[in-house]
């Protein structure tokens, strides 16, 4: 395992630490909910009820940073042994979340997902090794939006084994979600133990917590559900346009997010996460493909770091509107980024044009781009000592190394091979094979990826809670049954 | 026993373990066991787990070529014991082989005389860089009937035309079969210079001269 890199200097991250913490006092954090404005009152923080605003002492962000949990894990439906480990040198991979369009076909054209959709994309996501994680992907259209939420991860939970990442749209479904979340896991004190999801919770930058995330932080921390802070700086919009300023927002509104969950509940799991961007100045738009964002992502993830906070990042996404050559290679650059600053956990395998869109396609090409990556984080090992000379000496100047024994004992160590996806083929193979681009190829693949999946452990008792969960929920929004599912 | 010790030698070829393969033959002819039983059923079996191993993607090159050496090393005890019989392992054809003048890429050439002796063809390997004349006085000197002729540079495959009409002007161009490879030949390369075959690969190689023999 190769270091982690580091785009700063350490001084520099003792800096935007301070800096950080120093912004908690002046101006402070604004906190549009009122339980978080008490809580924090009574932690001994300088509140403002009126102007909503809370100024936090370096000493309580100090003590938030001794309770805060360096490690934890997230476990798959079945129970079995962790998938996802937070903190540490794990690196994961789960899906971009909450997607509000699909990718219909090759040529680019976009529709509203459907339940069916949704189940195909949790098929597939459970049988793609590189993934270690589920996520609420999207947003299923063929239900009311007040269920929009709670609605994804029943649907998750109806077919997924590994963990998921989610996050709540309002405060109540928050409840209903955990309710889906208990009958999975079989009791509240189960959930505890093994936790099953991961809530992301979103500062609204700058330096505020929006009446819900807050909300939802402070539920997630009181019944020991992990949460992920996403803070999302946009350099020369709503965070200062250097890059390394917009680190410090980053640092600010995520110590303020762990302060509130420890004071909550000290000892609360909660990662270090974001999804930041630079401004496009021209198109006024949020680049997922931009050196200024994949920057900006390496700096607040090596802050982290620094604080011994288990990291995430929304990386490995890409601004293009068709699975084509853009869509590619800011995919590669971000995954690649993303596995040398070793965040935890990487989310964004198939998602486009921003975060607004999901591909099938993309999503299957995107585990290529995760295993080159893996590999290259892996680095250059030391299989033998002297490292090659010896070797060298006896093979002589005969090229006969693929029959020696020391290829036979390392190679399959050493050298990574790719699925039938990438071509490494000769051209007349190519063209005989019809020609076909990698995103034809990927499509081709989808209905045999499918077929390998296999139905989670929950019972049918079990099964049939969630849907009456579901449904409860949904009548309570004026529908009058939920879209049936497949097997 | 010797049934038992018969799937042992398969499975070394499968696993790659030559000095098994050997071991295990000699035990075999000091018990009288005949080499024709052992090539059929103990080194031919292996062979064919291991080319459908590389077929499914389980293998890959290095244990394709460790399989075929086992099986050469226990031909080199076998091929005596046959002649002390009269008996000859019929061999799939006889090839003539070499990367053509002016060009000293080796491996693809090896692999594919690697795979070709190891599928039962009868390989003569006339190594790299070599010229035109010594390919012609080869089929002449060995009844080839197949000659592989292996070209990796764009300034030297043009040599693979040449060897073809010197077949030809030597008159035995149709008594063999020629069949080139080599990275930048294409199967339009190989019809436009008159040849009988080509392959992307070793192992279709293989395919394509058991094709053309038969």
């Amino acid at each position: 395992m190769t270091t982690n890199y580091k785009m700063l200097d350490d001084e520099v991250v003792e800096q935007i630490i301070s800096e950080g913490i120093a912004l908690l006092l002046d101006p402070g954090i604004r906190i549009q909910n009122q339980e978080g404005l008490q809580l924090l009152a009574e932690a001994g923080a300088q509140v403002n009820f009126e102007t909503e605003v809370a100024k936090i002492s370096e000493d309580l962000v100090r003590q938030s940073l001794e309770t805060v949990p360096k490690t934890f894990h997230l476990y798959p439906v079945s129970g079995d042994d962790p998938m996802v480990q937070y903190g540490g040198d794990a690196i994961h991979f789960d899906p971009g979340s909450a997607g509000i369009m699909l990718l219909d076909d090759l040529e680019g054209n976009q529709r509203y997902p459907v339940t069916a959709d949704y189940v195909k994309w949790v098929k597939l996501v459970e049988v793609l090794p590189q993934l270690d994680a589920q996520s609420t992907s999207m947003v299923s259209s063929d239900v009311t939006e007040e269920i929009g939420d709670l609605y994804r991860l029943y649907l998750s939970l109806n077919y997924m084994n590994k963990p998921i990442v989610t996050g709540a749209f309002r405060k109540d479904t928050w409840w209903t979600m955990k309710e889906l979340l208990v009958a999975a896991r079989g009791s509240e004190e189960a959930l505890r133990e093994k936790p099953l999801a991961i809530f992301d919770v979103c500062p609204s930058p700058p330096l505020t917590w929006s009446d819900l995330t807050c909300q939802n932080l402070i539920d997630c921390a009181r019944a020991g559900i992990p949460s992920e802070m996403v803070s999302m700086p946009l350099a020369g919009a709503t965070a200062p346009v250097t890059i390394a300023a917009s680190i410090v927002q980053h640092t600010a509104e995520s110590l303020s997010g762990i302060v509130l969950s420890q004071i909550v509940n000290p000892g609360a799991p909660i990662v270090w996460g974001g999804s930041p961007s630079a401004f496009d100045m021209r198109k006024g738009t949020t680049p997922m493909g931009a050196a200024e964002t994949w920057l900006i992502d390496a700096g607040y993830v090596q802050v982290g770091k620094t604080l011994g906070m288990p990291t995430h990042v929304y990386m490995g996404m890409s601004d293009a509107k068709i699975v084509d050559v853009q869509c590619g290679f800011e995919s590669m650059g971000g995954a690649m980024a993303a596995v040398m600053i070793g965040a935890n956990m990487v989310s964004g395998a198939g998602m486009m044009d921003f975060e607004n869109c999901l591909s099938f396609e993309k999503l299957i090409l995107d585990t290529e781009i995760i295993d080159l990556a893996r590999r290259f984080r892996r680095g250059i090992e030391l299989r033998d000592d002297p490292i090659g000379e010896n070797l060298i000496r006896e093979m002589g100047h005969h090229a006969d190394y693929l029959s020696s024994k020391h290829t036979r004992k390392w190679y399959r160590k050493e050298l990574s091979l790719p699925t039938e996806l990438i071509d490494r083929g000769s051209w007349d193979a190519w063209k005989e094979g019809g020609s076909t681009t990698a995103t034809q190829r990927a499509h081709r693949k989808i209905q045999s990826l499918l077929d390998q999946y296999q139905p989670n452990a929950l019972s049918k008792e079990q099964h049939d809670a969630l849907r009456e969960i579901a449904l409860d929920a949904a009548v309570q929004f004026g529908m009058d049954s939920l879209p049936a599912l497949e097997d | 026993m010797s049934q038992e010790t018969l799937s042992e030698i398969t499975q070394s070829i499968v696993l790659g373990e030559s000095e098994d393969t050997v071991r295990l033959t000699d035990e075999l002819l000091a018990a009288n066991v005949e080499p024709m039983t052992i090539i059929r059923e103990g080194l031919m079996p292996g062979m064919n787990i291991v080319g459908d191993k590389f077929a499914t993607g389980e293998y890959f090159l290095p244990d394709l070529i460790i399989a075929a050496d086992c099986m050469k090393a226990a031909m080199q005890l076998l091929e005596p014991e046959l002649v002390k019989r009269e008996q000859a392992f019929q061999s799939a054809g006889i090839v003539v082989l070499g990367t053509v003048k002016g060009d000293i890429h080796e491996i693809g050439k090896s692999l594919v005389g690697t795979l070709l002796s190891a599928n039962g063809f009868k390989v003569h390997d006339l190594g790299v860089d070599v010229k035109t004349d010594e390919f012609i006085e080869k089929v002449k000197e060995t009844g080839a009937e197949l000659v592989g002729l292996s070209a990796l540079l764009t300034t030297t495959m043009v040599k693979q035309r040449e060897v073809i009409q010197s077949l030809q002007e030597a008159g035995i161009r149709d008594k063999v079969k020629v069949m080139v490879g080599g990275a930048p030949v294409t199967k339009s390369w190989a019809e436009d210079i008159g040849a009988d075959g080509f392959a992307e690969d070793a192992m279709g190689a293989v395919k394509i001269a058991r094709l053309l023999m038969s």
